[in-house]
């Protein structure tokens, strides 16, 4: 049984040909057909992205000139120019003599940050293509059930659900109540407040943005393609390694998009679950346009921020269109 | 069909399995907890002192909490309907007919509102809303949801699209159905199921919401995760856990209903 | 595909439309104040008495706040801020000049706060509540003298790691500054080395920075925490063993204030409510339900006997006076940030 994706494959020219066939007495009504495309078009992008352009577009246009004015007193900015938030990002005054020197803290700041989201990334990762996998596997009635049961606790609020990790993981919580109980262990492991349960609430908080693109990408998989592989004598895991790791690229490529970007920007987990002991780059920002008030400098970093998720956003973009070119079938 | 058989034989990891069950126990424990103490007799969170329906009622008798719930889905369900349909319309321009220029750039803007941290579009949002003289309540909260809302729903949708024959589309068309026909015929029920899981996305997105919420909002227009983290302070009352347990009541209806809407959706044509 | 924009279009407008309609309306009254820091039973009794609706929306710190209100967001009435925030507001004329001087039940309010640095003579602000910020601690834990910051900045080996500071660079610093016998709102460079070096020194034995002081105590997740008085009390309430200390070394005392924003939509209500908030029985009805002082003189024949005579209501006599401690200038403030992320980097 031939699939209608491969046959769609098969005659890809017939397809782009049709729209405007090379025929003249047809190509008035071709140009019109083109024009109205093009219209209905605009009116489909047009309602989104005048949204987006508006309401996002103005605002980081707002936070991108803060960047560069002066902090008024109390919050707020003087209409002053001024590039001294981004060499604040570097170097410092030295907070005892006053010489410009390196100063690494924000960078550290950065650096955790990003390695935090990378730690959430992988464990992400780890836990959920086995499990997009699994329920890619189940009967096709099945599957549903599966997404269902998967996105249901995310329908209460985060905050709350953090709560309740809270509630599991501290001294007197769930875990260290049902090992004492069972004489496994004598004093309560301690597991709130630590890098431990900060990882934990990221990854609890983040995992079905790794599930759901990985199943839209894993249940599109050919099947028949792992029969092959197993009637050539492959391991299950050679198969793995070779039919099914790079059909779900493009699946890993969005669900770990999904899932780092937000974790790079996190402050509730590192907060409430990490005890505010260490700050991270979301903290950080939240920290300069409230107690420290110094919305030039949460302005700039918040662009630097961007900046850099921006560059490798980019880069993605560029893998993949050289991807693509390499396949043109995968393009719609 | 040959395929599916073989899809649960050679499909086969050992242990997969096994992750998906912990996992999806995980997902649960802190929902069984949350569930579970807002039966609690005690006030505190902590301790199991015997069942009482008290917190119910105590949470049925604080408007404020009820305010912010009712805002929470007023703003979720709006948004949801707004960002699905502009994401939708987005998907199907991206998705469908020849690709044409600024595709890259459409997707780009798109993403953004994931891309930037919530802090910095709360603060950017409200300084906007200020300078534009936009003072809508509710509204400038449901504008702001509505952007960060859109890439969310139309992720799946796109995903969708994708996996879907074009070929059906120029098929209608050629048998002289309307652009709009052919939209309501034949591409809007195939697109469902991607549709209401963007949608679901959405909505989740939406509720979870607190810093650009508690930045943009004006007088009354405080939602569920603006109430509860203000009172993290003092410490969470069952009242939350009960309230919470309503709301997830409602979900899973509200879900169930539209698995069964999205199971049609996939069976139909 | 038109029909569908137009359906689109619909329901944005449709969503612009649901914005309450804040100030149309007579006999409203908007109130922006900390979460769980309002007594429903008073308001309750605000709105019978007045025939005026009262819609409050809750804050997290003086800064989410200011943020917002300086930022324009505008439709609250009322804010609540702290002591040093009212000296900000008042200088960055965010305040309406309300004059609660001359408010029939001003006569109501203790001669001890009609004089108060953030606003000598309340040309602006009535109290709210008042309070002072220390710590409580498990005294099964600990068993020696409870009160000094010693146990905070110097544990001994039964309550290392088991400490929380309150998530703020003011209550942290100070403290430590008490602690050091150096002045508040502190920038000599020497200082704040001492200061730094403390605050790193004892950073490996604290447990956690959060404002959930009482939960935390609650659930015995810390023995010793930074908290305010009236949570003192109330965690109390489920814990016994936990004690209030008052510092030799000193402690904060703090003013949550009721002040009107500047073009208020809801003016008249407004000064109606700070009026309002003077009368005594009223007060206490506030009191009662946060556990913390009010500023208003006879309110205490109405408050529970339980708050009255709590450690927290009434300091031991050889307590130290509570220190108000006025906002530090912008180098100060700027001092603090680099102290803060140089601790917490």
């Amino acid at each position: 049984m031939v699939s209608v994706d491969q046959a769609r494959h098969l005659d890809p020219p017939a397809r782009s040909a049709h729209p405007a066939l090379p025929d003249a007495s047809t190509r008035a009504g071709a140009d019109a057909r083109q024009r109205r495309e093009r219209w209905y078009r605009a009116l489909l992008v047009g309602p989104g992205l005048l949204t987006i352009g508006i309401f996002l577009g103005v605002p980081i246009v707002i936070i991108f000139v803060f960047s560069f004015l002066s902090p008024a007193t109390y919050g707020g900015v003087e209409w002053e120019f001024s590039y001294e938030a981004y060499r604040q990002f570097l170097f410092d005054r030295d907070i005892f003599d006053e010489s410009l020197v390196f100063n690494s803290a924000y960078l550290e700041i950065f650096l955790r940050s990003l390695l935090l989201a990378v730690f959430s990334v992988v464990a992400c990762l780890l836990l959920g293509f086995p499990t997009a996998f699994f329920i890619a596997t189940r009967p096709a009635a099945r599957r549903n059930l599966w997404i269902f049961a998967i996105t249901l606790p995310f329908w209460t609020n985060l905050l709350i659900r953090t709560f309740c990790i809270l509630l599991i993981l501290r001294e007197r919580g769930l875990i260290n109540n049902t090992l004492i109980w069972l004489g496994a262990i004598d004093e309560p492991i301690p597991m709130m407040y630590t890098d431990f349960s900060m990882g934990v609430g990221l990854v609890y908080s983040y995992l079905p943005f790794m599930v759901l693109p990985l199943y839209a990408n894993l249940e599109k998989l050919d099947f028949r393609l792992l029969e092959a592989a197993h009637d050539l004598y492959a391991s299950r895991w050679r198969a793995f390694r070779w039919v099914v790791l790079p059909h779900a690229k493009s699946g890993i490529i969005a669900g770990s998009v999904l899932v780092f970007v937000p974790s790079l920007g996190t402050f509730l987990a590192p907060d409430l679950l990490g005890g505010g002991k260490r700050l991270m780059i979301g903290n950080l920002i939240q920290l300069q346009f409230m107690s420290s008030r110094n919305w030039p400098f949460g302005a700039a970093v918040a662009v630097i921020l961007l900046a850099s998720i921006m560059a490798i956003l980019v880069a993605y973009v560029l893998y993949n269109n050289r991807q693509a070119s390499v396949q043109p079938e995968d393009k719609p | 069909m040959s395929g599916r058989a073989g899809r649960t034989r050679i499909g086969r990891f050992p242990g997969f399995g096994t992750i998906a069950w912990v996992c999806l126990g995980c997902l649960y424990l802190p929902i069984l907890i949350l569930v579970v103490f807002s039966f609690n007799a005690n006030r505190a969170v902590t301790i199991w002192s015997g069942f009482s329906v008290d917190w119910y009622l105590r949470a049925a008798e604080n408007d404020g909490l009820q305010q912010a719930a009712v805002n929470s889905l007023i703003v979720a369900v709006i948004a949801t309907l707004v960002a699905t349909a502009m994401a939708t319309g987005i998907a199907l321009a991206t998705s469908r007919g020849p690709v044409f220029r600024g595709t890259t750039a459409i997707l780009a803007v798109v993403s953004m509102p994931m891309m930037i941290p919530e802090i910095v579009i709360a603060v950017g949002t409200l300084s906007f809303f200020v300078l534009a003289g936009i003072k809508l309540g509710l509204g400038n909260v449901i504008i702001a949801h509505c952007v960060f809302c859109i890439p969310f729903a139309y992720l799946p949708i796109r995903a969708r699209l994708q996996v879907m024959d074009p070929r059906l589309d120029e098929v209608a068309r050629d048998l002289y159905a309307s652009s709009w026909n052919t939209f309501r015929l034949i591409t809007f029920p195939l697109l469902l199921p991607g549709i209401l899981s963007g949608a679901m996305l959405a909505f989740i997105i939406s509720l979870d919401d607190y810093i650009i919420t508690a930045m943009v909002g004006g007088a009354g227009t405080s939602t569920l995760p603006i109430y509860v983290y203000t009172m993290l302070r003092l410490g969470v009352t069952p009242e939350i856990n009960a309230i919470s347990t309503v709301l997830l009541a409602v979900s899973v209806v509200f879900v169930s209903g539209s698995y069964f809407l999205g199971r049609k959706g996939k069976s139909s044509p | 595909m038109k029909a569908k924009s137009v359906i689109l279009n619909a329901t944005i407008a449709g969503a612009l439309s649901i914005a309450p309609a804040a100030g149309l309306a007579e006999g409203e009254l908007n109130i922006f104040n900390w979460g769980e820091y309002t007594s429903m039973e008073m308001i309750e009794k605000f709105e019978k008495e007045y025939d005026v609706s009262v819609t409050i929306d809750a804050y997290d710190s003086n800064e989410t706040m200011l943020a917002k209100i300086k930022a324009g967001a505008t439709g609250y009435d009322i804010a609540v801020p702290g002591d040093y925030m009212v000296a900000i507001m008042i200088e960055e004329d965010m305040l309406e000049k309300v004059e609660p001087n001359q408010m029939p039940n001003y006569e109501n309010l203790d001669e001890r706060w009609k004089n108060v640095y953030w606003d000598p003579g309340n040309h602006y602000s009535i109290p709210w509540n008042w309070g002072t910020t220390t710590f409580v601690i498990n005294t099964n834990v600990y068993k020696g003298d409870i009160h000094t910051l010693a146990l905070l900045f110097d544990p001994p080996p039964e309550l290392q790691g088991r400490i929380n500071l309150l998530r703020d660079v003011n209550d942290v610093i100070n403290a430590a500054l008490r602690y050091l016998d150096l002045p508040r709102c502190n920038s000599n460079p020497d200082d704040l080395r001492k200061l730094l070096d403390l605050l790193i020194n004892v950073k490996p034995h604290i447990k956690s920075f959060a404002y959930e002081s009482k939960e935390l105590i609650n659930s015995g997740e810390v023995d010793i925490a930074q908290i305010w008085n009236g949570f003192s009390l109330r965690a109390r309430r489920e814990r016994p063993e936990m004690h209030y200390a008052y510092p030799r070394e000193g402690f904060t005392g703090w003013m949550d204030n009721l002040v009107v924003l500047k073009d208020a939509e809801n003016l008249e209500n407004a000064k109606l409510f700070l009026n309002f908030m003077m009368d005594p029985e009223n007060a206490a009805m506030q009191s009662n339900f946060t556990a913390y002082a009010n500023g208003v003189k006879g309110s205490e024949q109405y408050i529970s006997a339980e708050i009255l005579e709590s450690p927290e209501y009434q300091p031991p006599e050889w307590a130290p006076e509570p220190e108000f401690v006025p906002p530090c200038g912008p180098e100060v403030v700027k001092m603090y940030d680099r102290i803060w992320t140089n601790f917490l980097k």
